[in-house]
């Protein structure tokens, strides 16, 4: 699919989203490296518990020795799995309930919409966390006690429902413009008219939403996580790492710093990204900003 | 008008129907069914959690099952006693009557248990959405006035700082600092209270109480703050240009009275609607801070009743969540359209 010419260029004009895009690779980049660090994120050593950040530990040991920086990246790998699998998941969802809404219409249209409805009044969070309670009991063979592919699916099934209005939306709009209309008369069919019009032109939008859904996902399983119905330790999520910590971290706050700043920095990233994805799929809004 | 409210009256009806269908099916078609958090279960001995099912109705078929939670069993013969013999009539009301059966933790009515704590809530969310609005709603109109000013761009990355904070972490870090670092002065103990809503056994003081209530409110606010802000301040700019605003100037109107009364007006009501889609994370948000603060209200209430699998109240906390959040977006399309005349509903 091809990207409006510039997006780039107008992208790392933006200086909140290069903040957010260096910010973020190196996040991303310290996590896919973790296994280089010295210490087994799991294994504990009782002679090590609650040392202060120092050299050897830079962000502190936890209540069992457990070197807090390695648990930290350990626990990044998890959380961001988490969040790009609930992406492919909304996106993949979002993406056939809005395409088929938008394109067929009709009581097809209506029903898929009052469902979209029925979904986006769920108290979300309350749901997850009684979805969850009951996941935790349970023991299936493929969707082990919530590990990062059951979370994910739970979130993802729950979250869906931007990405449907969204993509109904500009179907319905894009549907009745001229170079739609031109493709019809020479003869396209729906389905070309779908892939190689309507498509390619809601990948600013899509893309946009994505980005902001990446950063909401990883902020509800660090929250989940956080009330202990995400993942289970002793597998390091940044949620459950926070909530590790409420026991001891007023005597040793870096447990509770830590794996936060990385929440804290990783959503601030995602959003600025966000902000600057959207400036620079739509050129009008730079223009109209400006003047 | 009155037709558009009765036409979605009885859709939400419909809606709630169907989230009943959806709650009920999840808390029964999980292995183990309600009675896997019921009490000491795991360690009880079959024939008891089998009059234990007798007695509670749960070796009915499912959709009979759903009939009694929603109708309630009394027009029927139950087996009380749970021998297996239906000699008595049933209890339940259902929750078309307000019975949301009894909490397995305490035996008592879940509804009890959920009209002792919902007030706490309520009074929580209000402060925290009232210093929200007050600070949001003056930032967002001068950012707007003032665009590309150093207060905007200040503003603005405040803003996104804000909304990229999770509210459980903000409020562990808040307890760091005004209660583990900071010390009062006179008395060197904590700054502030790390939760709970008054001191045990202090008596009532305005102070304490006012205390009780810094932490967990800015918690739960900056991140109104920095949403609202931002939200207020694209609405002004939409406004700002618009034609009546040059007509109020030209009439020579002052600059003040022209934002406050022409321009703001026009750039609350889209604030409004905002205002309703906001009521799931209003509640969510209440999970983690009365979690995190001790703070005795329904979200807290739910958590712990997650962790013990306390079915009753889960749904009826559920049930309850959801008729907010429907009839705060019923509330947010009418108030749309009497504040502005140009929106009808067929």
């Amino acid at each position: 699919m091809r990207t409006p010419p510039g997006v780039w260029q107008r992208f790392l004009h933006h200086p909140g989203a290069r903040f957010g895009f260096i910010t973020l690779s190196i996040i991303v980049i310290a996590v896919l490296l973790a296994p280089l660090s010295p210490y087994d994120p799991n294994s504990s050593n009782l002679k090590e518990r609650f040392q202060p950040p120092s050299l050897q530990h830079p962000m502190g040991t936890d209540s069992l020795g457990r070197d807090l920086f390695t648990r930290v990246l350990y626990g990044g790998r998890v959380s961001l799995s988490v969040g790009i699998l609930v992406v492919v998941i909304t996106l993949f969802i979002g993406v056939t309930i809005g395409a088929a809404a938008g394109f067929f219409g009709g009581s097809i249209d209506n029903i898929l919409m009052r469902i979209t409805d029925a979904f986006l009044t769920l108290p979300a969070l309350l749901v997850l966390i009684l979805i969850s309670a009951i996941l935790r009991e349970v023991e299936f063979p493929l969707l082990a006690r919530n590990s990062v592919i059951t979370i994910s699916l739970v979130i993802g099934l729950f979250s869906w429902m931007t990405f449907a209005r969204l993509i109904r939306a500009s179907i319905l709009s894009l549907r009745e413009t001229e170079f739609i209309i031109a493709a019809r008369s020479i003869g396209a069919s729906d389905l070309r008219i779908i892939i190689r019009e309507i498509l390619p032109n809601m990948v600013g939008i899509i893309v946009v939403e994505a980005t902001l859904e990446l950063g909401w996902a990883i902020i509800e399983e660090s929250g989940l996580s956080f009330l202990g119905f995400g993942i289970q330790p002793p597998t390091a999520s940044w949620g459950n790492l926070l909530s590790n910590a409420q026991e001891n971290f007023v005597k040793y706050p870096w447990l509770a710093i830590f794996p936060g700043l990385m929440i804290f920095l990783t959503i601030i990233s995602v959003n600025y990204i966000g902000d600057g994805l959207r400036d620079a799929f739509d050129p009008y809004k730079i223009l109209h900003k400006r003047s | 008008m009155t037709n558009y409210i009765i036409r979605r009256l009885l859709q939400s009806v419909l809606m709630l129907f169907l989230l009943s269908i959806i709650f009920f099916a999840l808390v029964n078609l999980a292995p183990g069914g309600p009675l896997a958090g019921y009490g000491q279960s795991r360690h009880a001995r079959a024939e008891r959690v089998a009059v234990l099912k007798r007695q509670l109705g749960l070796d009915q078929p499912l959709p009979m099952q759903y009939l009694i939670w929603l109708a309630g069993n009394d027009w029927m013969q139950v087996d009380a006693d749970g021998d297996g013999i239906k000699e008595s009539r049933g209890s339940r009301l259902g929750i078309l009557r307000g019975d949301f059966g009894s909490s397995f933790r305490t035996r008592q009515s879940a509804l009890r248990e959920i009209t002792l704590r919902l007030p706490n809530s309520i009074y929580l969310m209000s402060i925290t959405l009232l210093v929200a609005l007050l600070i949001a709603i003056p930032v967002g109109i001068i950012s707007a006035v003032k665009q590309y000013s150093t207060f905007d761009i200040s503003a603005t990355a405040f803003s996104f700082a804000g909304q990229a904070i999770p509210e459980f972490w903000l409020g562990l870090i808040l307890i760091l600092i005004f209660y583990a670092w900071l010390e009062n002065p006179f008395t060197g103990e904590p700054l502030l209270p790390a939760g709970g809503m008054y001191t045990i056994g202090g008596g009532f003081s305005l102070w304490d109480h006012i205390s009780h209530l810094i932490l967990p409110v800015t918690t739960g606010a900056l991140g109104w703050i920095a949403w609202y802000s931002r939200f207020m301040r694209s609405s002004m700019l939409d406004v700002i240009p618009m034609d009546y605003l040059r007509t109020a100037r030209a009439k020579g109107l002052h600059e003040r009275v022209v934002i406050r009364r022409h321009a703001l007006r026009n750039a609350l009501i889209p604030l409004v609607t905002l205002f309703a889609l906001d009521v799931p994370y209003l509640i969510s948000g209440a999970v983690f801070i009365e979690t995190i603060f001790a703070w005795p209200g329904m979200g807290r209430l739910y958590y712990q009743s997650a962790l013990q699998r306390d079915y009753p109240v889960l749904m009826a906390i559920l049930i309850i969540g959801a008729i907010f959040i429907i009839l705060s977006n019923l509330l947010a399309d009418i108030l749309y359209a009497t504040l502005d005349p140009k929106i009808r509903y067929e």
